[in-house]
């Protein structure tokens, strides 16, 4: 039986031999792998790219004390991004599979739609959950926008959910059962991790201090985004930087959330003001790079 | 002439469901417009579409190898510019040589522009082969699928998904085409897992070869599969599934090769509400419920698998564990909502947006309360159950169970109402109130759930329209066609007598757009003819009990002989009216009409007929025995046929001819009141 870190790193090897730079998870809190500059500003621009990583993904309202065997605050998924999409991706998802022991004679794989679409980040994709034995265990998707551009390369995205797919093949009904490493549950490691980050979330977590953190980083990354056009010197512009900010504040955002403090109507306006951002800096890393190539 | 098979094979990734039986439609009939076009449709061939979600397939048996040859008039020069002094002039020659004949194989033609040169060409009919080889990438390319995507990069083809392989044979021989980088061949591809990737087809042999490679390319036979073995799962069981046809639909188009099993659960989840059950495994699981002999759910389930066999049981084992896990949640909801009550819920909906401009959840229950004791009052009956089931109505929304499964909104809030202590009359008031949701859909089945259904319908009108917010083509974002033919329903079906013009105010935007509703449901559901309808609808409307009545009368009286000559008549009074610039007159106590004017024979006769048969039709109208005053609207026929037979309505006596304009005005309106006669269209204005 592979543990779990058997399987990160059988998939991360697998998709290495297949071209992707195996990268490490990005150092600054994120929602989905997708967040990670990794994709969404690698994904834009004509140039061909192929990354692999694994991406500890946080969630505050999905967080339940440690209680709930399936729902997790933070989960990791492996995020893979293929661009262009090669011809035979859906065989090759499907190998990747086979590489980490599921025999694919003997299971039910359906791929079922399901579009994705990110409105904080403005943007979306075509494609399916893939359905092993009525568990969803990827996401595949065809981007077809991202930072409201319409992608010049169509990428293709794969997230797994590695907890589901570590408890499905370990035969597991509660993921803090996993065994991560031989002798260590997925409990031993990450248990007081849910627990402790759920208290704060829904119990403590001040929140005037978050919005004020918010609109800090709001103003930050607003702050960049209007120096911009006046920099002399594009290619050391810190665009980097300023993408650093809409995470935060996207991060914040859903802090907010799981303290119940963001009402629907406000939710579309605080989801408008990150999106703006977001596109902004979509729009000035596009430019940014053509101007390398040009240069 | 040869006549040939046709293959067409269009090789994607999965294409979803829902969106497989209109695309084949749409192939069907784009192929069959493509034959008619290119002179190749006749009676011998017949096309069949067929489809898995790998797959689009086009076939036909009997397809011309060949177009036949045809012939086109080309116009030339006119006649007196083509001769001169009987010789060809150089624009009769320059045209012959365009032609590629001579002069004297062109034919002289009249046209309403004068005689002219021409000729009478003759085309060749190509290759059938070539001509589908240049159409079918565009027809395959054009089907409209509801959201499509690019893959081959920015400005690239569309389509539902991208698309992998493309089989396309005339008989042996291959069409040549390409679509999206993909080139025409005769290799197909069988089941992802169990069949081969390569396989060569032909027309003869295609679904023999798939059916080996594990694939049903014909739905009727993968609905069969599953049906039969569903049977044969429960087969001595005293169980039997839960019929879903919608279900069935989306599985069979779900698989190339399906094979249901039969799973269990732990018997101790059957404490949670079936709906709950049913939803987790319908909606989210794809699985058909079981249930016993008495329609009690069994703690068992149907999972269609795309593959042969599950003989380790590994799959049912992995269709159990995400059940038990999707069943867990549910629980946990259930338990977590059940620390708060509905009633408790109310001012949460303050936080609940509805829509930015109308208000939160709070003041649409408000408005709900205040519309539903309304109606109540109007109707008559005890406004308290509906007052307070309006109130809790939405309050689910604010549940953990709803937020997880927002397709069970209402039923649960009915469902937490009951075990809440709530009467029977409120709990189901709300557990129905968002019926019916669609055509075939039940409405509510109590007067308090059939009111706060309506309040909260004529609420999500009045307000959307107030703001402009109106449905426009196919963009209607807040279902408001939906709520609009609920009312309908509501009120026809439900049988209550409520003013729907009081109710709607003076919007006349809504008004047409209830209208068009009204139209649609008579004529569509329940198939009326549509000038019947007409003729009612104009007669006015207010209470659509009393609307059905009256065109329910019409309906009947419609086929009795004296109707429709009446309706004739009464069509060639209103032409007399509108040309004397004379109006309908309202239906008043005292007749206008100056009896000292009227001519002996024909022109009393009607009016004495008339004043018979006004009181009589005024004492049925107000039994609302619409069938027996319009037959006694109808046995004026003879009276009016008669008036018009022999006396001249515009008469050169002025008062005379105004007199008379006033006994058809009113007349006509004295009994346009049940059903506006001139919108009939007669037989005899049919041919």
């Amino acid at each position: 039986m592979y543990t779990f870190q058997d399987i990160l790193m059988r998939l991360k090897q697998y998709w290495g031999e297949r071209g992707c730079v195996v990268q490490e998870p990005y150092d600054v809190e994120v929602g989905a792998g997708t967040m990670c500059p990794e994709t969404f500003l690698r994904v834009l621009g004509p140039e061909p790219y192929r990354v692999a990583y694994v991406q500890p993904s946080r969630r505050p309202t999905d967080g339940r004390y440690g209680e709930n065997p399936n729902r997790l605050y933070k989960h990791w998924q492996l995020q893979v991004i293929l661009k262009p999409s090669p011809e035979d991706i859906q065989d090759q998802y499907l190998e990747s599979l086979a590489a980490i022991g599921i025999d694919l004679r003997k299971h039910d794989i359906k791929f079922e739609e399901d579009n994705w679409e990110s409105p904080t980040l403005g943007a979306w994709g075509i494609g399916w959950q893939v359905m092993l034995d009525g568990l969803e265990i990827t996401q595949f998707t065809y981007f077809q926008q991202c930072g409201g551009v319409d992608l010049e390369v169509v990428p293709v995205e794969l997230t797994y959910g590695m907890e589901r797919l570590a408890a499905f093949l370990q035969g597991k009904s509660s993921v803090y059962e996993i065994e991560w490493a031989k002798g260590v549950t997925y409990g031993q490691v990450r248990l007081a991790d849910e627990v402790q980050f759920s208290v704060y979330n829904f119990e403590m977590a001040d929140v005037k201090t978050l919005w004020k953190l918010f609109e800090l980083h709001e103003a930050e990354c607003a702050r960049l985004l209007a120096a911009w056009p006046h920099s002399p010197d594009k290619r050391r512009f810190p665009l980097l930087a300023a993408y650093d900010q809409v995470l935060k504040c996207s991060h914040l955002f859903n802090l907010l959330d799981s303290r119940g403090a963001i009402s629907v109507t406000e939710r579309v306006t605080v989801i408008g003001r990150v999106r703006k951002l977001a596109v902004a800096v979509a729009e000035a890393w596009l430019r940014q790079n053509q101007a390398e190539v040009t240069a | 002439m040869n006549r040939l098979p046709l293959l067409v094979e269009v090789g994607s990734e999965e294409i979803p469901a829902w969106m497989i039986p209109p695309a084949l439609d749409q192939l069907r009939d784009s192929f069959r417009r493509l034959l008619e076009e290119q002179r190749l449709a006749d009676e011998e061939v017949q096309i069949t579409v067929d489809a898995t979600p790998r797959r689009l397939v086009l076939r036909a048996e009997n397809v011309a190898e060949r177009q036949p040859d045809a012939e086109q008039w080309v116009l030339g020069p006119p006649v007196s510019a083509a001769f001169r002094e009987g010789q060809p002039t150089a624009a009769a020659e320059g045209f012959a040589r365009k032609m590629g004949a001579a002069v004297s194989a062109l034919e002289i033609r009249q046209t309403p522009r004068g005689d002219y040169l021409g000729y009478r060409q003759k085309i060749e009919g190509r290759p059938t082969r070539e001509i589908l080889a240049a159409a079918l990438p565009d027809l395959i390319l054009s089907l409209h699928f509801p959201k499509t995507m690019y893959w081959t990069g920015k400005g690239g083809p569309r389509f539902i998904r991208p698309i992998r392989w493309l089989v396309a044979l005339l008989g042996e021989q291959l069409i040549e085409f390409e679509v999206a980088g993909v080139r025409s061949g005769d290799q197909s591809r069988g089941h992802r897992f169990l069949g081969q990737s390569r396989i060569p087809v032909r027309p003869g042999n295609y679904q023999e070869v798939l059916r080996r490679n594990y694939v049903l390319v014909s739905a009727a036979e993968r609905r069969e599969r599953i049906e039969s073995r569903i049977a044969q799962l429960l087969e001595g069981s005293g169980l039997r599934v839960r019929k879903d046809e919608a279900l069935l639909d989306t599985v069979v188009y779900l698989t190339e090769f399906p094979t249901p099993i039969l799973g269990s659960f732990d018997a101790e989840y059957l404490s949670l509400p079936d709906e709950v059950l049913v939803t987790v495994m319908r909606h989210h699981q794809k699985y058909f419920s079981v249930e016993n002999a008495e329609g009690r759910i069994a703690p068992c389930f149907i999972a269609v698998m795309n593959t042969d066999q599950d003989p380790e049981g590994l799959i049912r084992q992995g269709h159990e564990r995400v059940l038990r896990a999707r069943f867990n949640d549910a629980r946990f909801f259930w338990d977590v909502d059940q620390q708060r009550t509905l009633a408790e819920r109310v001012p949460a909906l303050a936080h609940v947006t509805y829509q930015a401009k109308l208000g939160s959840y709070l003041d649409k229950a408000q408005r709900m309360v205040r519309l539903g004791r309304r109606m109540a009052r109007m109707l008559k009956t005890d406004p308290a159950p509906v007052e307070r089931a309006a109130l809790l109505a939405k309050c689910d929304l604010t549940t953990e169970m709803v937020k997880e499964f927002p397709e069970l909104q209402g039923i649960v809030g009915g469902l937490y109402a009951r075990r809440q202590g709530e009467p029977e009359q409120v709990w189901r008031a709300i557990y129905e109130h968002y019926r019916p949701e669609s055509m075939e859909d039940a409405i509510p089945t109590t007067l308090t759930g059939l009111l706060v259904s309506l309040a909260d319908k004529l609420d999500t009108l009045t307000g959307c329209f107030r703001l402009g917010l109106v449905p426009s083509g196919s963009r209607d974002p807040f279902a408001l066609r939906r709520a609009a033919q609920g009312v309908v329903r509501i009120l026809i079906e439900g049988r209550l007598p409520l003013p729907l013009r009081t109710l709607l105010g003076k919007d006349q935007t809504l008004i047409d757009f209830f209208e068009d509703r009204l139209r649609y449901y008579f004529r569509e559901v329940r198939d009326l003819r549509y000038d019947e309808v007409n003729a009612a609808l104009a007669a006015g409307w207010d209470d659509l009990t009393d609307l059905e009545s009256r065109l329910i009368a019409l309906a009947a009286v419609r086929p009795t002989p004296n109707f429709e000559p009446l309706a004739a008549s009464f069509k060639r009074i209103k032409n007399i009216l509108r040309q004397a610039s004379v109006a309908p007159a309202v239906p008043a106590e005292v007749s206008a009409v100056q009896e000292t004017l009227l001519e002996p024979g024909p022109e009393t006769d009607l009016y004495e007929a008339f004043r018979r048969l006004r009181a009589r039709v005024r004492r049925l109208r107000r039994a609302k025995d619409y069938r027996a005053a319009l037959e006694a609207i109808a046995s004026l026929r003879p009276a009016v046929d008669c008036f018009f037979d022999k006396v001249l309505v515009n008469a050169p006596h002025e008062q005379v001819r105004r007199n008379r304009l006033t006994l058809l005005s009113e007349l006509l309106g004295e009994f346009s009141a049940i059903a506006d006669f001139s919108e009939i269209v007669t037989t005899e204005e049919e041919k």
